[in-house]
């Protein structure tokens, strides 16, 4: 169940698409809250409560430095949460491989009925 | 590649939103979700399942019933729901429940399909009952029998993205 718990906390950080976006934005490099801020034309406290929910999932982490207090990305856990959804995509789209199989038929077969 | 149409989303609390395009027409892709015969042929998981059962009563409030079976030790899955809403070919609306479900409560999944130049977007929502079961879902994917040989599926699919469509 911890493990059930656990992702459920990334998946609830990364359905908001400013969350996703600050972790787009620092998986190209750590960066203080005010550099995140500026893309979103969005006030610091409103930023902050988005990183306090992807510091609470364990998607990003504070540095040390004492004035700008960087954050930055903690990778292994957004691979973690990529892993299930990985394997929950294949198995769709093994699925969806053979219904474009199938599309393809059912387009043959109405070309065939309808002669033009 | 094909294999990047698809693609898996959280949102809000408690929905998982699947997109993917289909080079078809939304009426077919309408009917392959909708349509026994259409459906067996395709909704599988992974080698070696067939669908022996697959009822559906396509209209508000009819029922449906689906039944997988792997072919090499008989075991079986179960699942059912009831329609919400029909509208074709755009729109269909149902609840879905496992017979053993590994999850709470059931999920309402709602399915829409857009056409643009031939070719049709599809995008599904489901709706789980609490985030938890959310997260259990998307865990299952690979603890769970559905996924029971994924490292078979893993070859199948390198094998089939390369081929074209």
């Amino acid at each position: 169940m911890q493990a059930t718990h656990r992702l459920d906390a990334i998946f609830a950080a990364l359905a908001d698409p400013t969350r996703r976006a600050i972790i787009a934005r620092l998986a190209s490099g750590q960066a203080s809250v005010n550099e995140l801020a500026e893309p979103f034309a969005m006030s610091q406290p409103a930023i902050s409560k988005h990183l306090k929910v992807l510091e609470r999932a364990g998607l990003i982490s504070r540095g040390r430095e004492a004035q700008r207090r960087p954050r930055r990305l903690e990778a292994k856990r957004l691979e973690e949460a990529d892993k299930w959804l990985e394997r929950y995509r294949q198995l769709w789209e093994g699925n969806y491989q053979r219904l474009d199989a199938l599309l393809d038929e059912l387009k043959a077969q109405e070309k065939e009925r309808k002669p033009r | 590649m094909k294999r990047d149409h698809l693609t898996i989303t959280p949102s809000g609390d408690r929905d998982l939103v699947m997109t993917r395009v289909f080079n078809a027409p939304r009426k077919l892709v309408f009917d392959a979700h909708t349509k026994p015969e259409l459906v067996r042929q395709w909704l599988l998981g992974p080698p070696g399942w067939s669908m022996p059962v697959c009822e559906m009563d396509v209209r508000v409030g009819g029922k449906y019933r689906w039944v997988w079976k792997k072919d090499t030790d008989g075991s079986s899955m179960g699942m059912g729901g009831v329609y919400r809403e029909v509208k074709t070919p755009e729109r269909l609306v149902s609840t879905e429940k496992f017979d053993e479900a590994w999850y709470p409560g059931e999920s309402l999944n709602t399915l829409v399909l857009v056409e643009q130049g031939g070719r049709t977007t599809l995008t599904q929502t489901m709706r789980y009952e609490s985030r938890e079961a959310r997260a259990a879902v998307i865990k299952s994917g690979m603890e769970k029998g559905v996924a029971a040989s994924y490292d078979r599926l893993e070859d199948v699919l390198a094998a089939t993205s390369g081929a074209g469509r």
